[in-house]
């Protein structure tokens, strides 16, 4: 199966954010935008999600939350900040309860930039985000392939 | 031309003991219990309980200045819903309030800092 | 007697948009009591007021929902306005009325959507989000910003519509409302609809007013209330009713809703006819605001309580933002009672919550 290329899974997950990226990601999975036409599919489930999209800056009560459903996803994945709040904080960085962005609590590979993001700049971040994914997909047979003939060599 | 009703909002300051009494006059009258909030003002609390009428259109404002160390009773006794205003004066102001029916004891905003908007140790 | 059990709900769940927690004490499949326990987007936003000034609070108010963006910086501009005692332009009343009642169908058609989704009616939840990129489109074209408009300022509003544009919201706005009602049909009188939200979630007019519900949540339970009586910007020039409904159930507020998407183009038709030409849309305040007010708008969640008290200082003393679903949530607890567990999603979403709003 290392040979056919998969459709990545998108999980969303709204930081605290002021609704506005929120509902542009919504957005770009309903017909207009239809963020789906490049291959990806939306779930509900972190356990089968490929691509984290996450909107909004990180505060004390969903910093945990957004750590464990980074941990659930299965290897290789890849995370997208939506909207200039889980980029740096945007404009609540000052407020006693944020922390900051969201790569304070969890690696971020794609920056949207936007307050709030547009559906264009967030079809370009998932579109980057499906490129990344293959690339670590192949990068990661790779390694297991690797490691299988090890395996093999050091029972053999 | 649609018809405006607009009455001039009432801002009466009451004493913290006569707070009960207001309410249940309020509650009583029909009046739907608009907002609870709190402030800090000069080192003292200034607590607003906002009444509204939904066929006048009524709004009733109670002012209570209290020092702050002053306890204050809840008044979820008289109207339940008030449970989340004073959860959240008591979390984010440290606002003395006893015996609300549920007390979510500082754990309805769970913030990392404590009392955010309370008064500053000098 | 069946074993009581606490069922933890959200926050990252498949129907619910945003973050919220809920713990449910169910007894087999009937939910007993739900105990909420919000903070996930807790920001603190009302502390901002000791590092910005009071005019630029406007757009920190504007970011303290991105659906009612336009509502939230109006609402904290008039009562600033009020403080001042400064009377806006009136082109600038009609304008604002008209980027409100925009900002209230997009909100209701995305409810809309949400709605259909959450009962599992795919293809209506497209269609009504299809429709709501008409009503962004017209918000974009009028403001630049398809969610966060940030046009309005203490003492009126920083963009003109032009008249082609007023002509282009006219239009679009018969074009919206020839598809609306082909999609009113199915969510009012189709039967796979009714039996999902016919008898769902009821909410007694005593209990509703008990709660201190608001907005089309308590309208559906029959409270004929609605701010935009209070004459608040252009308001006073517009005939509207309140739509009420005495259902009290999901599928009244379905229906409340649905009726408010037709007067709100009722109300833009009524605006775009009687705007003024002026040329001033701002009128200057000067120096710093000084005193209190409450300033109450009807927002498309319901009654939103703005109060700002500023003592003549750039920095104003205390803002308080009371939201519509921060009113909304003991009533939410009070419908959950005694109903299925699997009707619980769509429970949650027929009162709009909108999370943001209510945390701050």
């Amino acid at each position: 199966m290392a040979n056919i290329k998969r459709s990545p899974w998108l999980l969303h997950y709204d930081g605290s954010s002021c609704n506005g990226c929120d509902i542009e990601v919504l957005a770009c999975l309903t017909p207009v935008y239809d963020a789906e036409r490049f291959g990806i599919m939306n779930t509900g489930d972190p356990m089968q999600a490929d691509i984290l999209l996450i909107t909004g800056g990180i505060n004390a009560q969903n910093q945990p939350t957004v750590k464990q459903l980074y941990e659930q996803m299965p290897r290789p994945k890849v995370v997208v900040a939506v909207g200039v709040c889980a980029c740096t904080g945007g404009v609540f960085k000052e407020c006693y309860n944020i922390l900051g962005g969201a790569d304070t609590t969890i690696p971020v590979d794609i920056y949207v930039p936007g307050c709030a993001a547009r559906p264009q700049a967030i079809i370009d971040g998932i579109v980057k985000a499906v490129d990344l994914f293959q690339k670590r997909l192949e990068e990661h047979y790779a390694k297991k392939r690797g490691q299988g003939r090890n395996e093999v060599s050091a029972n053999g | 031309m649609a018809e405006v009703i607009h009455p001039e909002e009432i801002l009466e300051e009451i004493a913290a003991s006569d707070l009960l009494k207001k309410v249940m006059e309020k509650k009583k009258e029909g009046y739907r219990l608009s907002q609870i909030c709190a402030a800090l003002i000069d080192g003292k609390y200034e607590l607003s309980y906002s009444f509204a009428d939904d066929v006048s259109y009524q709004y009733i404002t109670y002012r209570l200045v209290i020092e702050t160390d002053v306890e204050i009773p809840s008044i979820t006794e008289i109207i339940p819903q008030a449970l989340f205003y004073e959860n959240e004066m008591k979390e984010l102001f440290g606002v003395k309030v006893k015996m609300i029916s549920l007390d979510y004891k500082n754990k309805l905003y769970r913030i990392r800092q404590e009392t955010p908007f309370g008064p500053k140790e000098a | 007697m069946a074993k009581k059990s606490v069922i933890p709900y959200g926050p990252q769940h498949p129907v619910l948009p945003e973050p919220i927690h809920l713990d449910l004490v169910v007894e087999d499949e009937k939910v007993v009591e739900a105990i909420p326990s919000i903070g996930f987007i807790h920001r603190g936003l009302e502390s901002l007021v000791d590092k910005r000034d009071f005019n630029q609070m406007t757009y920190v108010a504007e970011r303290t929902c991105g659906i009612c963006s336009f509502q939230h910086g109006m609402g904290y501009c008039e009562a600033v306005e009020h403080i001042f005692g400064v009377e806006i332009p009136e082109r600038a009343k009609f304008l604002r009325t008209i980027w409100a009642e925009l900002g209230r169908m997009h909100s209701h058609l995305l409810w809309l959507g949400l709605l259909a989704d959450g009962f599992g009616f795919e293809n209506l939840f497209y269609q009504c989000w299809r429709i709501r990129e008409k009503i962004l489109d017209m918000q974009e074209m009028t403001s630049g910003g398809r969610l966060i408009f940030s046009v309005n300022t203490i003492g009126g509003v920083l963009k003109d519509i032009p008249a082609d544009m007023l002509r282009t919201i006219l239009s679009t706005i018969d074009e919206v409302e020839a598809e609306l009602k082909t999609v009113q049909k199915t969510f009012l009188n189709d039967y796979t609809v009714q039996t999902r939200l016919k008898g769902v979630g009821v909410l007694t007019q005593d209990q509703a007013h008990d709660l201190g519900c608001a907005g089309p949540f308590g309208r559906a339970s029959g409270i004929n209330t609605d701010m935009r009586k209070l004459g608040y910007a252009a308001y006073p020039y517009i005939d509207f009713e309140p739509i009420i409904s005495s259902d009290g159930d999901s599928y009244a507020r379905c229906e409340c809703r649905i009726g408010e998407l037709f007067q709100s183009m009722d109300i833009l038709r009524q605006a775009i006819a009687k705007i003024p030409n002026e040329t001033d849309l701002a009128t200057p305040v000067k120096g710093n605001p000084n005193g209190e007010y409450f300033m109450r708008v009807e927002q498309p969640r319901g009654e939103a309580v703005y109060y700002v008290k500023a003592n003549g200082k750039p920095y104003v003393e205390r803002l308080r933002i009371r939201t519509p679903t921060f009113a909304n949530l003991p009533g939410l607890c009070e419908m959950l009672k005694n109903t299925e567990l699997a009707d619980i999603g769509l429970l949650i979403l027929t009162i709009d919550p909108c999370i943001s709003c209510t945390e701050r």
